[in-house]
């Protein structure tokens, strides 16, 4: 090119921008958005039973483009009685949507889908415009996924009755969704739920509930029955209302841990399905046989996506000592030219944070960290004048005892942390209350898969981050949460086993936080005569087994065992809080090897129980007889169904690991089945043996250790059963035995910060209770809500329901590609 | 162009220890032109800019002089003079990077271009038995000399895919700096030809040791080989560049040739040029688009920024 003498330069002008290459704006229209908004005033009802709903009186919020600051419409605070007018809705809409068959509903949720992508760029322009993302976000992630939600789930509603046989819809759905993500988080609950029969009442976040108005405009336009999608708008409050209505049979909700704590508690012991989806603080693992450069793309994937308002923001960075500074370096290079900007400029990175409150919120964060020493790397290349930003941020310097190392900063905040090898990369990873996400960085797929199977979290993407798909579950290990979105996974969080219906205790159970399961241990009963004269049997005494060994209870109290006759047939011991703190030590030890023994192994363990058990047939049977004053054929039946029920358990322990999911991924999804970890376990007073068995056969064959509580009033059986454990070369520490007061050690197993899941069957009061106090640790339970089952019968002893309770789901994503051009 | 690469002593620990992961790479440059576009004024001015990046090629085998001639009166002139004039750009001089051409065709060209009164844009000549340099390396080395004797002041060379796919490197480094020495004053471009090296880590190894021997440029390919010059394989290549850069604080320059067609494409390149190694290597010195009708496209774009219309391809002047 030849240089020819130059005039000053016009700035912007095409002469300058020849000379220098500098980006201009490039804003998508938001013409047709902005029409929208204008047919309906600026202002905003609720939509309930397929119209627009606009109570008077009611106050209303001002919504905001974060990236401009200009109002966008007025919306509604809603009330109860608006509340209570959408879950009538939902309820009436039910009793015909639950009927319609699957094929028709099938054709609804497709008849949506279409709809929706005929408006995808609408939709993506509102979404940008109320949340503050970027429209290229919108665009390219959150309305095709949204989409790609509906056509999997129509194909779920076309495929209930063969995919989901023996199960039912729950009924009325509640949804409570967050502002990060407000369509697509939205539609993960939407689409399960009007899937498997289910109708729904959704409340959108403060911040964002244009797009779910607009949603609903678009299901009417779809042909979608009225009532059978409600959004109604208002304030946490009203969630908490719209959680209460006795009318909802199921709360699902993503957003703070600490919400979804309330939550638990509120709903509480009332027969309600909840799924949580919480937060997260998920962690980068990079080796030295990383691709960096990719790495540092992922990074910005991971925590930069959306602002790093996500909750499986790849927020901790853990990086081989080896190569730490260079990635470092090449991190801060990026930013060098990483571009902030409004909402709708397609020429950005990133976009506006969704309220002034949380970049506050994220500023006090850095700043703390900025006070403990951390170094603080902020690029502020191109950080616009006006409107709610905050700066990318890359903090290194700091530690594990850090609040921004610990703490879910829901920013576009990055902590860095080094590791010397992959065990240790592994316990830093593990190193939190969260387990939602995670992503692994190496060429080799050995190590990778291997860190990706130790990681606790729901998701761990190879070479990725934040790779969504409607064929693969969502969710978290931990304060994480319980449930999945999407994949088949996801449907059972919208279902119940179809034999039971909807267990309404008492609505508000009599419960004493304070008091629940005090027990004062039993004292020496008068012999009532029978033996006079008698030489004394040789006294069995049954004590405590946990570790593999019989331990004399902690307190030294005993209970008698009292059969209906009142006679006294036999004592246990009285087992207390260390009794049940020992146990879940135990149990944790023993819970790796466990967790990596061959299936094969575990079946062969449990069907040699069987073995055990079907020699000592008669003994037990009279025993059971003895026990319970029923019949000794009662017993016999008691003992063979019991025997039949470990050989239906030993033979799923090699058949239930997991799929390959069929997502949008190039490569693998593999969804693993993995344990949920230690599982405390209260048995009910019916069949002492079959419901002992029953209950712990699943969780062991699947891999988890257990503390189990046998029943209360007959507990001489499972006694019986330590036998058959140390006969049949199960390994020390994986079923440990507590006897005692049903409640007294329901509520220590379920206080136990350390135990991943309780299961009680016992009272209402007890259930209320273990659900209630379940929150602190977001632990998952299985309660009976004091109502009793037919242990006999195959689908309410041993249906999908066990298995559903004793894994935990986690999806790995394996991006596949080597081969190149010729 | 810009002072060159001297090149450095070969270094086998340089190129063990390459990771280079194909879908994450992927992913990142599917977004390369989804995170950064240009629109109104910008995007006439990157289209002005990408046209001054062009290396404007004719590599078949009916070449003549009449279409070499034609070629470089277009190179000269590459945007239509009422279209500069609204833009305001008709006093910069603007003409494309080179002409290129086969050896054969070296002295026309430069012939033509004295014609057309543009004796200051360079003619490169690809050489050493392209594309497929399937021939002895003496007369490989011969055919650079004999072009740089033509007139060309830079040359394209290819690189011997069958070292490459042997891993024998060293013999890469030795064989791409005797022609780097055969090349005496003019500037070298090497051709990787990656679609003939089966992975991305080949792609990277080969950019390094290309630049080590002394690469002033290095080109994705030949514009024959099966897959040409993809944004996968551009982020690869250079990210190689920044590698050496970092080690050395030499500037090598980059060149995606092959199935570059539409202006969009051409910003989306400047934009990976930019963001990847920043702006200096957005320049002709440091970036060339290797292309024939790619101009076409980008004169129909400037024609729709300044009068608002679709341009018929029968209203540009063809090359």
């Amino acid at each position: 090119m030849a240089s020819a003498p130059m005039q000053a330069v016009q700035p912007n002008s095409v002469k300058e921008i020849f000379k220098t290459l500098s980006y201009g704006p490039a804003p998508e229209a938001d013409n047709v958005a902005q029409a929208w908004l204008d047919d309906h005033e600026r202002s905003f009802g609720h939509f309930i039973d397929g119209k627009w709903v606009k109570p008077e009186g009611r106050k209303t919020y001002q919504t905001k483009n974060p990236a401009t600051g200009q109002n966008l419409a007025t919306t509604l605070q809603g009330t109860n009685d608006d509340v209570d007018m959408a879950v009538k809705s939902a309820r009436h809409a039910y009793e015909s949507w639950n009927k319609t068959p699957p094929h028709v509903r099938a054709r609804y949720m497709y008849s949506v889908a279409r709809h929706i992508q005929k408006h995808q760029r609408l939709v993506a322009v509102i979404e940008a415009m109320d949340n503050g993302k970027p429209i290229r976000e919108t665009r390219d992630a959150d309305i095709p996924i949204v989409v790609r939600h509906w056509y999997h789930h129509a194909g779920w509603a076309q495929l209930m009755d063969t995919e989901m046989k023996g199960w039912q819809p729950v009924g009325v759905v509640g949804a409570i969704v967050p502002w990060n993500f407000p369509l697509m988080l939205m539609t993960w609950k939407v689409c399960a739920a009007l899937a498997m029969g289910n109708t729904i009442v959704l409340k959108p976040a403060t911040y964002t509930r244009l797009s779910a108005l607009l949603m609903a405009e678009i299901c009417s336009e779809a042909g979608l029955p009225p009532g059978v999608f409600n959004v109604i708008t208002g304030s946490g409050q009203m969630g908490s209302a719209l959680a209460e209505h006795p009318d909802v049979d199921k709360v699902a909700f993503t957003g703070s841990t600490q919400v979804g704590q309330t939550l638990r508690r509120l709903i509480a012991g009332t027969g309600k399905k909840l799924s949580l989806e919480l937060g997260g603080k998920s962690a980068v693992i990079v080796f030295e046989t990383a691709d960096l450069d990719s790495t540092v793309e992922g990074l910005v994937d991971a925590i930069w996506f959306n602002q790093g308002q996500v909750c499986s923001a790849g927020s901790r960075l853990l990086v081989q000592e080896s190569v730490y500074g260079r990635l470092v370096e090449k991190l801060k290079t990026r930013l060098t030219h990483f571009r902030l900007g409004d909402s709708l400029d397609k020429t950005i990175d990133m976009g506006a944070i969704v309220d002034e409150s949380q970049r506050k919120s994220v500023e006090e964060f850095v700043e703390d960290a900025r006070k403990e020493g951390a170094e603080v790397y902020q690029a502020t290349a191109s950080f616009p004048a006006r409107g709610c930003y905050y700066p990318p941020t890359l903090i290194t310097n700091v530690q594990t005892v850090s609040r921004v190392v610990a703490e879910e900063i829901f920013g576009p905040v990055l902590v860095v942390l080094p590791f010397r090898t992959a065990k240790e990369a592994i316990t830093l990873a593990n190193n939190s209350m969260y387990g939602l996400a995670g992503s692994v960085w190496t060429e080799n797929l050995s190590l990778a898969m291997e860190v990706a199977i130790s990681i606790k979290a729901g998701t761990i993407w190879v070479n990725s981050h934040n790779m969504f798909d409607a064929a693969a579950g969502f969710g978290g290990y931990r304060q994480s949460g319980y449930g999945r979105d999407g994949g088949k996974e996801g449907l059972y969080e919208y279902v119940r086993p179809a034999w039971e219906s909807r267990p309404r205790p008492a609505y508000l159970v009599n419960l004493d936080l304070k008091t629940f399961g005090a027990t004062i241990p039993q004292r020496p009963t008068l012999d009532d005569g029978t033996s006079k004269g008698k030489i004394p049997k040789v006294d069995r005494t049954y004590k405590m087994y946990y570790g593999g060994a019989q331990k004399r209870p902690d307190a030294e109290y005993a209970r008698p065992v009292i059969n209906p006759d009142g006679k006294v047939i036999g004592h246990v011991g009285e087992g207390n809080r260390k009794d049940l703190r020992n146990a879940v030590e135990a149990a944790h030890a023993a819970s790796p090897g466990w967790g990596k023994r061959a299936a094969h192994n575990r079946a062969q363990i449990v069907y040699y129980m069987a073995e055990n058990l079907e020699i000592r047939r008669e003994e037990i049977a009279g025993r059971l007889a003895d026990m319970t004053g029923r019949s000794l054929e009662d017993g016999l039946r008691e003992v063979d169904l019991s025997i039949s029920r470990l050989f239906h358990w030993g033979a799923y322990a090699d058949k239930f690991g997991g799929t390959v999911q069929e997502t949008t991924l190039y490569g693998a999804t593999l969804k693993i089945h993995e344990p949920v970890g230690v599982i405390g376990i209260a048995c009910p007073d019916s069949y002492p043996l079959l419901a002992f068995v029953s209950l712990f056969a699943p969780a062991v064959v699947r891999g988890n250790t257990i503390v189990i509580v046998p029943s209360e009033k007959y507990p001489l059986m499972a006694m019986d059963f330590y036998q058959v454990f140390d006969t049949s070369d199960l390994p020390e520490g994986v079923v440990n035995i507590i006897t005692g007061d049903r409640n007294h050690l329901s509520k220590f197993l379920a206080e136990h910060q350390d135990v991943q899941a309780m299961w009680y069957f016992g009272c209402a009061e007890g259930s209320k209770y273990v659900e209630y106090i379940s929150a602190e640790n977001v632990k998952r339970t299985w309660v009976n809500y004091g109502l009793d089952r037919d242990w006999e019968d195959a689908d309410q002893g041993q249906g999908d329901e066990f298995l559903y309770q004793a894994v935990q789901v986690k999806n790995i994503w394996v991006p596949m590609g080597d081969v190149f051009a010729n | 162009m810009a002072a060159g690469n001297p090149g450095v002593e070969f270094d086998e620990a340089w190129i063990q220890n390459v990771y280079v992961n194909l879908s994450a790479t992927k992913r990142r440059a599917e977004v390369l032109g989804t995170r950064r576009t240009v629109k109104k004024q910008w995007q006439a001015a990157w289209e002005l800019r990408a046209v001054a990046c062009i290396d404007l090629t004719t590599l078949a085998g009916d070449d003549t002089l009449s279409n070499v001639n034609r070629l470089c009166f277009k190179a000269k002139s590459p945007v239509r003079p009422d279209l500069l004039k609204a833009l305001e750009m008709d006093d910069v001089g603007l003409t494309v990077g080179a002409v290129c051409v086969y050896p054969n065709r070296v002295a026309d060209a430069i012939n033509s271009l004295k014609a057309a009164g543009g004796s200051h844009i360079p003619v490169a000549s690809v050489a050493t038995g392209f594309p497929c340099g399937q021939t002895p390396l003496k007369t490989r080395l011969e055919e650079i000399r004999m072009a740089v004797a033509d007139g060309a002041r830079e040359i394209d060379i290819v690189i011997n895919r069958q070292l490459a796919l042997t891993g024998d490197w060293k013999g890469i480094y030795e064989e791409v700096r005797m022609m780097k020495e055969a090349c005496s004053d003019a500037h070298m471009k090497t051709i990787l030809a990656t679609g003939e090296l089966g992975t991305l880590v080949n792609v990277y190894k080969a950019s390094l040791v290309c630049m080590m021997a002394g690469a002033d440029f290095i080109k994705t390919s030949t514009g024959k080989e099966g897959v040409n010059a993809t944004l996968m394989v551009g982020l690869v290549m250079v990210r190689a560049i920044r590698e050496y850069f970092e080690r050395t604080g030499y500037k090598v320059g980059f060149k995606p040739a092959g199935g570059i067609r539409s202006a969009k494409d051409a910003c989306t390149w400047l934009s990976l040029m930019k963001e990847e190694l920043g702006d200096e290597w957005t320049q002709p010195e440091l970036f060339r688009l290797g292309a024939s009708t790619l101009l076409v496209d980008i004169e129909r774009q400037l024609f729709h920024f300044v009068y608002g219309r679709y341009a018929a391809a029968h209203e540009i002047p063809m090359s």
